[in-house]
C-alpha cells in the first residue's frame, strides 16, 4: 500500500506539471488555433529567472513575481512579433514559427543565465511527510495545491467573467466572435500572456523538486502536448486530467513494469486512448463542414 | 502535357547540374561532406513531403523510419553476417512494413492527433534502440561496416558526396512523377478534402498509408546512407529532435514541392554550419531565421520565391 | 519554371559558399582544434572543458606560446549531436587545418570522430569517460579522463573494503550511465559484488523515487551505486534522502565531480561517497601530494575567472592541453605525426587527474591511484582515509 502511494503522490505531482503545461497549450489553442510549442519554455522561464532574480538579491516571493511577470511579457512578444505577422498562415507554418520561437528563447536563456543547472529551496522545508507509509516532499503539496488553484481560477475566469467569455466566444468560432465586437487580437495576446504566466507558475512551483536549467523546456512541451492530445486537444479539463494522467502511467509504468520502459509504456497507453477515442477523451467530437 | 513533361525533366538536369557542378566551387572534402549531409537529408525530407506536402498528413516521428534504416546496415553486418548493400534493402523493406503495419490503425486519426500519434511511435523506436544495446551498442551508438558495391568499397567525403547525390537524383526523379500518376493525383485530393475525395470514390484509406509506406523508405534510405558515409550510428538519428528537423525542413521548403525539400535541406544543414562563427549566438539566431523565413515566406521558401518570381514577370 | 530550380542552385551554392576558408595560417602560429558539446544534454561537462581551454590558450599565448609560435584555439559546439561532432572534426583537418585536437566531450562524439582523425593521422586527445575509446587501442587517440571501468573498480574496491557485496544500482540511460553501468556488472564478479536489483532512469526525468522504492523494498540491498553524470544524480540522491534510504550506503560516479552536484543535492549528500580527481580536495590533500600544487593553481585560475565551482572535467581538459603543449615542446615541431610520438612518450606528467604515464600500448596512462575515494561530509569534499 505504502509503495502504491508513494508511486501515485511522485506520479501526481509530475502529472501537476505536464497538467499546467496542457492547460497553457489548451489556452493558446483554444484562441488563436496554434500549438505553441515554445510553451515549455515559459516553465523554464519561470524557474531559471526566479532563480538568477533571487540570486541577485531579490526575496524570493518578490522574485517569483518578476518571472511571471517576464514569463507574460515574452508571451506576448512571442504573438505580437512572431504569430500576429503570420496570421492566416497554414497552421504547419504556425508550428514551425513556434519551434523557431523555442530554439530562439533556449539560445537566449543560455546566454543570459548560463548552462548550469539550479535548484529553489523548497516552500516550506524539505522534511518529508508521511502519509500513510509514503514520503511525500511538502513541495508536492504545494505543486497540488498550486496547480489546483490555477485550474480554478482559470475556469472563474472563463466562465464568470466578461473576458473570460470572449475567450470561450473566440475559441468557438472566431469570426462570429468579432462579429459580435470582440478585439480578438487581444484576446489572443490576452491567452499567450496567460499560457505564459500558468506555464511560468508551473516553473515557479516544480524547480525546487525537479531543478532547473535552459533547457527544461523541450521535454516538457512533447509531454505537455501528448497531455493535452490524450485528454482532447482544445478541452481544459481534458489537459488538465490528460496531464495527470501522464504523470501517473510514467510513474506506475516505472514502478510496476520497467523503468527503463517507462516513458514507451506512457506512449503506448496514449495510442490506444487515441485509437478508441480519436478525439482524445474528453474532445469534443468534431464534426467537419464537407 | 508536353510542357509538364518538360518541366519535370528540366528539374531533374538542373539538379543534376548543380550536383555536378558544386564540386568545382568547393576548396576541401569538408564541403563533400556538408553537401552529402544535404543530399541525405534532402532524400528523407522528399520522402517525408509526398506524406505531408502531398497527402496532407502530419508524422512527427519520422526520424524513426530514418534511424530503422541506419541501423539496419549496421546491425546486419555486425551481427547477422548480411552483406551491407542487402542490409540496405533489408532495411527499407522493415521500413516499410512497420509503416504498413503501424499506418494502417494510426492514419485513421487526424491532424493533431495524428501528430502525437507519429510522435509516440518516433519515441518508442528511439527507446528500443536506445535500450537494446546488445544489438545496438545503446545510447552510444555502434560502428557501421563500410558498403562495397560491386568490390568498390564506398568510402571518404568524394565518393559519398557522387552517391548520395545519385540517390537524390532517383529519388527527386520519382517524387516527381509520382505527382503526375494518378497515385498522386489522389494524394492530392485527399489532401485538398478527404470526404469529398471519398466521395469520387478515392479509396482514402489505402492512399494514405501507401503515402506513408513511401514516405517510410525513403527515410530508410537516407538513413542507411548516413550510416554508411559516417561508418558509425547512434540513437539520435531516430530522435525527436531529428524528426522536427526533418518537418522543419519540407514545411521551410515548401510544403508540396519537391525542389523545396531540397532548397529546405540547403538551408537547414548549411546554416547551423556557417553560424558557428556566431559562437554563443548560434541558436539564438537560428531560430531567429526560421522565424523570420516562415513569417515572410509562409509557404516555404520555394513557393514565396517562386511566386515572387511569377509576379515580377507578368 | 526554370527559375525555380536555377533560384534553387543559386540558393545552396550560395548557402554553401558561406563557409568558405578565411585566409592561409598567419606565420607563428599553430591552430589546436577542439569540438566539445558546450551545448546540449551534456553542456555540464562540455561547458568547463571549453572554459578551461580558452583560459590556458590565452595564458599560454600570453607568456610566449609554443616553442615560439602562438596557438590559435579553434572551438566548434556539436550540441551533443554525434554526426554534428563527426562534420566538424572534418572541417578540422580540412578547413582549419589543425595539427591536434583536444576535444570529444562525450563518447558518442568521440566514437564519431576517431576515423577522421585515424585516417588524417591527426593525434586526438579525447575528454570522452569509457574505456572503448582506447580499448582497442588505436594509434593517434589518447585520452585523459579515468575510463568507466576504473570508477566501477574504485567503487567495488572501497564496498568491499567495508564489506558489503549486495548491491543495487541506479543508472542514467545516458551514454554515460549507460557505459559505466554495463562496465559494473562487467567487473562485479571480479571483486565478489552481486547485483540485486538494476534500475534506469531517463537523463532528463525529474522523480526517481519509483525506482528508489523499488530498490528500497528489495530486501538484502547493502548499498546502492547510481552511475550517471549532470543534474539525475542530484534528483536521485535528494529522492534518496526523502525516501529515509540514507542509512543505506550510497556510491556516486565520477560523472558528478563537481560543487554544483552538493549545492543541488543538498543535505541529502551527506555521507555520499564518489571515486574523484583529487582536483576536487587540492586543499586536503597533504603538501608531500604531488598533484597539490598543479590542482590548487587550476582551482584557483578556474573559479577566479569563471566565479563557477572547478569540476573534473574541465580538469581532463587542462590535461589534454598540457599534455599536448608538452608533447609539442619535447617534437619542438608542428607536424602531428611527430606530436603524437612524443604524447606516447609523456611520462611522469602531474595533471589533475593524477599522474600520467603513457605507452605504445596504454594512452590513457593513469591507474587506479589516480582516482581517490571521496566522501561527502559538511558540505565539502573528504579524502576517505585508507582503512575507513
Amino acid at each position: 500500500m505504502a509503495e502504491f502511494l508513494q508511486f501515485l503522490i511522485s506520479g501526481l505531482t509530475v502529472g501537476a506539471v505536464y497538467a499546467l503545461v496542457a492547460l497553457g497549450f489548451t489556452l493558446v489553442y483554444n484562441a488563436s488555433g496554434v500549438v505553441n510549442f515554445a510553451q515549455g519554455e515559459f516553465v523554464m522561464l519561470g524557474g531559471m529567472v526566479t532563480v538568477f532574480a533571487s540570486a541577485a538579491g531579490v526575496p524570493l516571493p518578490l522574485a517569483a513575481l518578476i518571472a511571471i511577470c517576464a514569463a507574460v511579457v515574452i508571451g506576448l512578444l512571442l504573438h505580437r512579433f512572431a504569430i500576429e505577422p503570420a496570421r492566416g498562415a497554414s497552421a504547419v507554418t504556425l508550428i514551425i514559427i513556434t519551434i523557431g520561437a523555442s530554439i530562439l528563447l533556449r539560445g537566449l536563456a543560455a546566454i543570459v543565465f548560463d548552462k548550469q543547472f539550479h535548484k529553489l529551496p523548497a516552500f516550506t522545508g524539505d522534511t518529508p511527510v508521511d502519509v500513510l507509509g509514503a514520503a511525500v516532499q511538502p513541495q508536492s503539496f504545494w505543486v497540488l495545491g498550486g496547480t489546483a488553484v490555477v485550474v480554478l481560477a482559470l475556469y472563474v475566469f472563463l466562465e464568470h467573467t466578461i473576458t473570460g467569455k470572449a475567450v470561450l466566444a473566440t475559441a468557438a468560432n472566431r469570426l462570429a466572435a468579432r462579429l459580435v465586437g470582440i478585439n480578438t487580437s487581444t484576446i489572443m495576446a490576452l491567452a499567450f500572456g496567460g499560457s505564459a504566466a500558468i506555464g511560468a507558475i508551473a516553473g515557479i512551483l516544480v524547480t525546487p523538486i525537479t531543478l532547473t536549467s535552459y533547457d527544461v523546456g523541450t521535454l516538457l512541451a512533447l509531454k505537455g502536448f501528448a497531455a493535452a492530445m490524450l485528454g482532447g486537444m482544445g478541452n481544459p479539463v481534458g489537459a488538465v486530467v490528460g496531464g495527470l494522467l501522464l504523470g501517473l502511467l510514467e510513474a506506475f509504468g516505472a514502478g510496476y513494469i520497467s523503468s527503463t520502459y517507462k516513458d514507451a509504456f506512457a506512449f503506448v497507453v496514449i495510442l490506444i486512448v487515441l485509437f478508441a477515442a480519436p478525439q482524445g477523451l474528453f474532445g469534443r467530437r468534431v464534426v467537419e463542414r464537407v | 502535357m508536353r510542357a509538364l513533361l518538360n518541366q519535370r525533366f528540366i528539374t531533374l538536369i538542373v539538379l543534376a547540374a548543380v550536383i555536378a557542378a558544386l564540386p568545382l566551387i568547393f576548396p576541401s572534402s569538408y564541403y563533400f561532406r556538408v553537401a552529402s549531409l544535404v543530399w541525405v537529408s534532402a532524400l528523407a525530407a522528399i520522402g517525408l513531403n509526398v506524406l505531408m506536402g502531398q497527402a496532407g498528413q502530419v508524422s512527427l516521428g519520422h526520424a524513426a523510419f530514418f534511424g530503422i534504416g541506419a541501423y539496419a546496415v549496421a546491425i546486419g553486418p555486425t551481427h547477422l553476417g548480411i552483406p551491407p548493400w542487402a542490409a540496405l534493402l533489408v532495411g527499407a523493406v522493415l521500413s516499410g512494413i512497420l509503416a504498413y503495419l503501424v499506418g494502417r490503425p494510426i492514419l485513421r486519426l487526424k491532424g493533431h492527433y495524428l501528430a502525437i500519434a507519429t510522435l509516440g511511435l518516433g519515441v518508442l523506436v528511439a527507446l528500443i534502440i536506445t535500450t537494446e544495446s546488445r544489438w545496438t551498442g545503446g545510447p552510444d551508438g555502434m560502428p557501421v561496416e563500410r558498403l562495397t558495391l560491386f568490390g568498390w568499397r564506398v568510402s571518404g567525403s568524394y565518393a559519398w558526396y557522387w552517391v548520395t547525390g545519385g540517390l537524390l537524383l532517383v529519388g527527386t526523379w520519382i517524387a516527381l512523377n509520382l505527382d503526375e500518376t494518378p497515385t498522386g493525383r489522389a494524394f492530392r485530393a485527399l489532401h485538398d478534402s478527404e470526404v469529398a475525395a471519398q466521395v469520387v470514390g478515392v479509396d482514402v484509406a489505402r492512399f494514405k498509408l501507401q503515402a506513408f509506406v513511401i514516405a517510410a523508405v525513403y527515410a530508410s534510405f537516407a538513413g542507411s546512407a548516413l550510416a554508411f558515409m559516417n561508418g558509425f550510428i547512434n540513437p539520435d538519428q531516430a530522435g525527436f529532435l531529428h524528426s522536427v528537423e526533418l518537418v522543419t525542413i519540407v514545411v521551410l521548403g515548401g510544403l508540396g514541392s519537391v525542389v523545396g525539400s531540397i532548397v529546405g535541406a540547403a538551408v537547414l544543414i548549411t546554416l547551423p554550419q556557417a553560424l558557428t562563427i556566431f559562437q554563443e549566438y548560434e541558436h539564438l539566431l537560428l531560430g531567429l531565421i526560421i522565424i523570420v523565413a516562415m513569417i515572410f515566406m509562409r509557404n516555404g521558401i520555394v513557393p514565396s520565391v517562386s511566386s515572387l518570381l511569377i509576379r515580377r514577370t507578368r | 519554371m526554370k527559375s525555380k530550380t536555377a533560384l534553387k542552385s543559386l540558393l545552396v551554392a550560395g548557402v554553401m559558399a558561406f563557409g568558405v576558408s578565411q585566409g592561409a595560417l598567419a606565420q607563428g602560429t599553430v591552430k589546436i582544434g577542439s569540438v566539445l558539446s558546450v551545448t546540449g544534454p551534456s553542456s555540464f561537462l562540455g561547458e568547463p572543458e571549453d572554459k578551461t581551454l580558452r583560459l590556458y590558450v590565452d595564458k599560454i599565448n600570453a607568456a610566449g606560446g609554443v616553442a615560439g609560435k602562438k596557438i590559435e584555439l579553434v572551438i566548434y559546439d556539436d550540441g551533443g549531436d554525434a554526426n554534428k561532432a563527426r562534420t566538424f572534426a572534418t572541417r578540422l583537418i580540412e578547413d582549419d587545418e589543425v595539427i591536434a585536437m583536444v576535444g570529444g566531450t562525450t563518447t558518442g562524439s568521440t566514437m564519431a570522430m576517431i576515423p577522421v582523425f585515424e585516417e588524417a593521422k591527426v593525434p586526438f586527445i579525447s575528454l570522452a569517460g569509457a574505456i572503448e575509446v582506447i580499448d582497442p587501442l588505436r594509434k593517434f587517440v589518447f585520452k585523459t579522463p579515468h575510463t568507466d571501468k576504473m570508477a566501477c573498480e574504485k567503487i567495488f574496491e572501497d564496498l568491499k573494503k567495508r564489506n558489503l557485496t549486495k548491491i543495487g544500482m541506479i543508472s542514467g540511460t545516458d551514454g554515460f550511465g549507460a557505459s559505466m553501468r554495463a562496465q559494473c556488472v562487467k567487473v562485479a564478479p571480479n571483486y565478489g559484488m552481486e547485483i540485486l536489483i538494476d534500475e534506469n532512469y531517463g537523463p532528463r526525468d525529474s522523480d526517481m523515487t519509483a525506482q528508489l522504492t523499488k530498490i528500497k523494498n528489495t530486501a538484502g540491498v547493502q548499498a546502492v551505486v547510481n552511475p550517471g553524470f549532470g543534474q539525475g544524480p542530484a534528483i536521485v540522491t535528494r529522492n534518496y534522502a526523502q525516501l529515509g534510504m540514507t542509512g543505506i550506503p550510497f556510491y556516486q560516479s565520477h560523472g558528478v565531480a563537481s560543487k554544483s552536484f552538493i549545492d543541488l543535492a543538498g543535505a541529502a549528500a551527506e555521507g555520499v561517497r564518489l571515486p574523484a580527481a583529487a582536483l576536487l580536495v587540492g586543499d586536503k590533500l597533504p603538501e608531500s601530494d604531488p598533484q597539490k600544487k598543479v590542482v590548487t593553481e587550476y582551482k584557483q585560475a578556474y573559479e577566479g575567472a569563471t566565479k563557477q565551482p572547478v569540476s573534473t572535467f574541465g580538469g581532463h581538459a587542462y590535461d589534454g592541453l598540457f599534455i599536448l603543449v608538452e608533447a609539442m615542446k619535447r617534437a619542438n615541431s608542428t607536424d602531428p605525426q611527430k606530436i603524437r610520438d612524443e604524447i606516447e612518450k609523456t611520462k611522469g606528467f602531474v595533471g589533475t587527474g593524477g599522474i600520467v604515464n603513457m605507452s605504445a600500448t596504454d594512452h590513457l596512462g593513469l591507474d587506479l591511484s589516480a582516482f581517490r575515494m571521496l566522501e561527502i561530509k559538511g558540505g565539502d569534499w573528504n579524502l576517505v582515509a585508507a582503512g575507513s
